[in-house]
């Protein structure tokens, strides 16, 4: 567990914004657990390179963490405070004293399900969405719009409108998680579609294909790749977002609990919580990449 | 058929392209007729339109004006009786060998035949072009020139009435080129197939073709020669190294090509 809290902070700050989320974490992805299982200790300079700078990373993280906490009196924990009160909240992750006291298990796990909900629901309408967009011109050219102008607004903006509709704080965040998430996805599979080698497309009209078969054995395998980048997307904002949701919302969740040890003045609790959400959203991603690497065939690159 | 000499027919045939320019003439005044068995090459200096005279066979593209028949039908749109082979192979990654015949074999014949027709069907077409060796591998895995090869099976497997060919063989060395365009010699004369063949190699065209059309230099090219190769066949391509009809063929393309249509790089 030490390793993992501590591993995680370099890798995490790229989260908060989504575009930026790939590529930095794609590239620690790779680099940092590849060469280590391939050469055993033979390459030692690949090692060295693989383990040292992310070490340094974090050790300066820790460092200014340390510096600020002991020179300022802005009431941030030390590392060592935070550590020791991270052992007894993880020694009990599954506890539960009514709604409002939770084990950190309990708070993690609500928040993935409600992320799950709507960003299952934003897949099932934005995915065949993004395939008719992509598809038909005219889908395309009555859509971008909305698309352009939907897009850029702040998920949270549409917490009003869900909890006005549905008249409950646990469908109005998974509804916000739904609208923030389905935007990649669309896009994602609508460029992927258009982005289609015309090569493939005259296979099918040389084999005169039906639609159907079109659908299974070209354009779903050429898309995938897309729609798998959509798909991370999606799933990073939703998890970036849930956070703020739930401060709002109240009940059960990550967010909740960062937002309830505030009143409580529980700094280290929050601190530890940054570090959870962190780690949640890195594995989510690293889980993604990886079912995202098993359908991307080499020549679909070039 | 009734009308084998002139199988497929190209009736004054003009292609033009809209860009943002304006319109850009690609083809005008094409007639040509391929005969039933004939094997023709389209041979041009790059922009003259021959890939564009091949789409339009194929049905992949319309011509502005003009007509296009094949066995007395016109060509309204592409169809497998008309099989492809694409210049980059064209093969679906995600899809084996075996699959990527089979989709064609199972497009044309699902109708009149089971599943063990289909699957010998789409073997006998990957062991004419010696591949069954390879057949549960994906294009990624094999070579550039195992891939068209593959690219031929397919086409091959439909039993097509018309093969064609956009540089088949272009992105290929020479030596895997040759090798290829040997195989292919052997397969046309088994299956008696009609082929039209883009090409810009004039050993590839004479070796290969009874016809080769030489075409002029574009915007709005046209067809400036049709040359006869009347050499017989099986052709073996060491003995026509100095053959002097071989080596007569090769000097009227040659003087086409570089004299009468010396090709200028010019003003775009």
């Amino acid at each position: 567990m030490v390793a993992a809290v501590f591993h995680s902070p370099l890798e995490a700050p790229p989260v908060p914004a989504v575009a930026p989320t790939t590529s930095p974490l794609a590239k620690a992805m790779t680099s940092t657990p590849a060469p280590i299982p391939r050469k055993p200790a033979r390459d030692l300079r690949g090692l060295w390179m693989a383990v040292l700078p992310p070490v340094m990373g974090l050790a300066c993280l820790v460092l200014i963490w340390q510096l600020i906490a002991s020179t300022s009196n802005s009431g941030i924990p030390k590392p060592l405070e935070t550590w020791a009160q991270a052992v007894t909240v993880f020694s009990d992750p599954f506890y539960s004293n009514g709604p409002n006291d939770q084990g950190v298990g309990w708070n993690v796990l609500a928040s993935l399900k409600r992320v799950a909900i709507g960003f299952g629901l934003a897949a099932l309408v934005g995915i065949p969405a993004g395939f008719a967009i992509g598809r038909f011109e005219f889908l395309s050219r009555m859509f971008n719009p909305l698309i352009s102008l939907l897009r850029p607004v702040s998920p949270l903006a549409w917490l009003p409108i869900g909890l006005l509709v549905f008249k409950g704080a646990d469908p109005a965040a998974v509804w916000t998680i739904f609208i923030c998430s389905i935007w990649p996805m669309i896009i994602n599979t609508a460029v992927g579609v258009q982005r289609v080698p015309q090569d493939y497309m005259n296979v099918a009209r040389v084999l005169n294909l039906s639609e159907w078969k079109i659908f299974t054995k070209i354009l779903f395998p050429a898309v995938l790749p897309y729609l798998l980048t959509g798909v991370r997307l999606a799933v990073g904002t939703a998890w970036l977002v849930i956070v703020a949701a739930e401060m709002l919302t109240g009940g059960v969740g990550i967010g909740f609990w960062v937002w309830d040890e505030w009143n409580n003045l529980n700094v280290s609790s929050i601190i530890i919580a940054i570090f959870v959400i962190g780690i949640v959203g890195l594995l989510l991603e690293f889980a993604l990449i990886k079912v995202a690497t098993l359908f991307t065939f080499e020549e679909v690159k070039s | 058929m009734s009308n084998d000499a002139k199988y497929i027919d190209i009736q004054n045939v003009e292609q033009t392209f809209k860009t943002k320019k304006g319109n850009f003439p690609a083809l005008r005044d094409i007639h040509l007729s391929v005969a039933k068995g004939e094997f023709v090459a389209l041979i041009g200096h790059s922009g003259c339109g021959k890939s564009t005279l091949l789409n339009l066979i194929a049905g992949l593209t319309t011509p502005t004006q003009g007509v296009l028949l094949c066995a007395d039908r016109e060509i309204a749109g592409p169809g497998p009786e008309r099989a492809v082979v694409f210049q980059n192979h064209s093969l679906l990654p995600w899809l084996t060998c075996f699959e990527n015949v089979y989709l064609a074999v199972e497009r044309v014949f699902s109708a009149t035949e089971n599943k063990a027709q289909l699957k010998a069907r789409t073997e006998a077409a990957l062991a004419l072009v010696g591949l069954m060796p390879a057949a549960q591998k994906r294009p990624g895995e094999i070579s550039g020139g195992m891939k068209q090869r593959v690219g031929i099976a397919r086409a091959l497997s439909m039993e097509p009435k018309v093969l064609l060919m956009d540089e088949p063989f272009g992105a290929l060395d020479a030596l895997t080129r040759a090798k290829l365009q040997d195989e292919l010699l052997e397969i046309v004369a088994r299956t008696q197939s009609t082929v039209v063949m883009v090409t810009h190699d004039v050993d590839e065209a004479v070796l290969l073709s009874d016809k080769i059309v030489m075409m002029t230099n574009g915007p709005a090219a046209t067809i400036g020669e049709v040359l006869s190769v009347d050499l017989p066949r099986p052709r073996n391509r060491v003995a026509l190294a100095d053959d002097p009809k071989y080596l007569q063929c090769r000097k009227a393309v040659i003087d086409f090509l570089y004299t009468r249509q010396a090709h200028v790089e010019k003003v775009a």
